[in-house]
């Protein structure tokens, strides 16, 4: 293999690496800015909501350096697909940032209140979005299409938390208007939770489109 | 539609195959790329299609190049006439050592195909076509020795054009041109394409990927995969065109 081939190897590993960074920092924001909501931390939401800038700039650094692989490698084939699905790949992961951050806003107006009730399936919701960014990252290291289709198909139990989640605030709601705001802000909470699941899904079809090369639409 | 079809095709430089059974179809006003690293029997291969092999001492074919169902390597067959309809423009710029004019006259002349002021429109029209015209009207009757590479070769082309082949064949057209009179080849096929046939080989990846339509990935005698040029360049089929195009060997 000739040395050019070997340092292009090396800047695809380090972006690999970059996105494997941001992945891990946008699950992190994802925790915390639930247990900021769970604990009533307005600290620790504030955390989340600044740490949200680091996301949104590595994203963008992952960025240029797909444009500058492209520009200066010209890659092709497998090579093409896996920078081209970078570039959306962290797209993704920073809107799930946006929606960490979303929470935690969301966590410090409740923080003031007592909880609506206890929060249980909107942390569950958070565990799985977690699980599932780790799975396709990993499915986009081993380029595992089976990995990321069965990662994806885990938007099923999301959707079943968010339809329970919602069934359960709107009983409070109808029981007393009073909880209205409260139970509005955790339903957002909940809706942010399940689009990041969306976006799993989203990160997904890319690897399937890097590991065969076709385009393939996950909706379950 | 095709206008070349090979069938089994195998060349042999005395007792070496060079060529392992080739099958593929060439489509008519279209650019077809032959890629793959050197010695892969991509020029040999490109070689075939107007017999310039015939001269190779040693240089023996089995199968068949059909050029529109006509067998090219049929016994009573015109060389000459084949090589009229299947012209080549080669690697290094070739013009004669005479005028421009004369060079692009020569084929006709040689193949009396067109006299005096007839013969001075077919100059214009080829060298119109090979996109020169403009820059050469005013010095016709230079020698074509004064005209940079790229013009050199782009008359090599006119010279092609004057005797109304059906078919291009390029043995890597660009390799001694510079990057802007390689762009103007490369738009200069992308226009003669909806005239000709034209088949290029080609060292350059991305040159097969700007301007053909199908491209062929040749490795060690055989056609290892053939396919329209951008699934070629995105999901190739073959872990082995894949190798080679990402640079991963060869």
């Amino acid at each position: 293999m000739s040395k050019a081939r070997e340092l292009f190897d090396r800047e695809l590993m380090d972006l690999r690496d970059n996105i494997l960074d941001l992945g891990e920092m946008t699950k992190i924001a994802i925790r915390l800015a639930i247990q900021a909501l769970k604990e009533q931390e307005e600290g620790l939401a504030r955390q989340v909501m600044a740490g949200d800038e680091k996301i949104n700039a590595k994203r963008y650094d992952v960025e240029e350096q797909c444009l500058r692989l492209i520009a200066t490698q010209q890659p092709t084939a497998g090579d093409l697909r896996a920078i081209i699905a970078a570039i959306h790949i962290v797209t993704e992961l920073e809107r799930m940032g946006d929606y960490a951050s979303g929470i935690a806003e969301l966590a410090i107006r409740l923080a003031s209140q007592p909880h609506l009730k206890p929060l249980i399936d909107l942390p569950r919701m958070a565990e799985i979005d977690q699980e599932m960014i780790r799975a396709s990252l990993e499915a986009y290291l081993k380029h595992d299409p089976d990995l990321a289709f069965e990662t994806a198909k885990r938007d099923v139990e999301i959707d079943q938390l968010y339809d329970q989640t919602y069934r359960e605030l709107l009983t409070y709601m109808l029981e007393d208007p009073r909880n209205i705001t409260r139970a509005t802000y955790l339903l957002w909470v909940a809706h942010k939770l399940e689009r990041i699941a969306d976006r799993v899904a989203n990160i997904c079809e890319r690897v399937i489109f890097v590991s065969t090369g076709e385009f393939k639409e996950l909706n379950f | 539609m095709s206008k070349l079809e090979i069938r089994d095709l195998q060349l042999y430089y005395d007792d070496f195959k060079a060529l392992q059974g080739i099958s593929m179809c060439i489509e008519e006003r279209r650019v077809t790329a032959l890629i793959g690293p050197s010695g892969c029997g991509k020029s040999t291969f490109l070689r075939c299609f107007n017999r310039m092999n015939d001269t190779i001492p040693g240089a023996r074919v089995e199968g068949e190049v059909l050029l529109d169902g006509w067998n090219v390597y049929a016994p009573d067959l015109d060389v000459a006439e084949l090589r009229r309809r299947v012209g080549m423009v080669f690697q290094r710029p070739n013009p004669f050592p005479q005028s421009i004019y004369d060079n692009v006259a020569f084929g006709p002349r040689v193949l009396r195909l067109a006299r005096s002021r007839v013969l001075d429109d077919l100059v214009k029209q080829s060298l119109r076509a090979a996109a020169l015209w403009d820059e050469v009207k005013d010095k016709l009757h230079s020698s074509a020795f004064d005209l940079s590479a790229g013009e050199q070769q782009r008359l090599c082309i006119a010279r092609v054009l004057a005797v109304k082949p059906e078919v291009i064949l390029m043995d890597e057209p660009c390799s001694a041109l510079d990057p802007a009179a390689t762009l103007q080849i490369e738009d200069l096929m992308r226009e003669l394409r909806e005239h000709y046939t034209i088949v290029i080989v080609t060292h350059n990846m991305q040159q097969a990927a700007r301007v053909s339509d199908y491209t062929g990935f040749f490795w060690l005698g055989e056609l290892v995969e053939y396919d329209e040029t951008g699934k070629v360049f995105t999901h190739p089929a073959q872990r082995l065109t894949e190798d080679y195009i990402t640079g991963r060997m060869g």
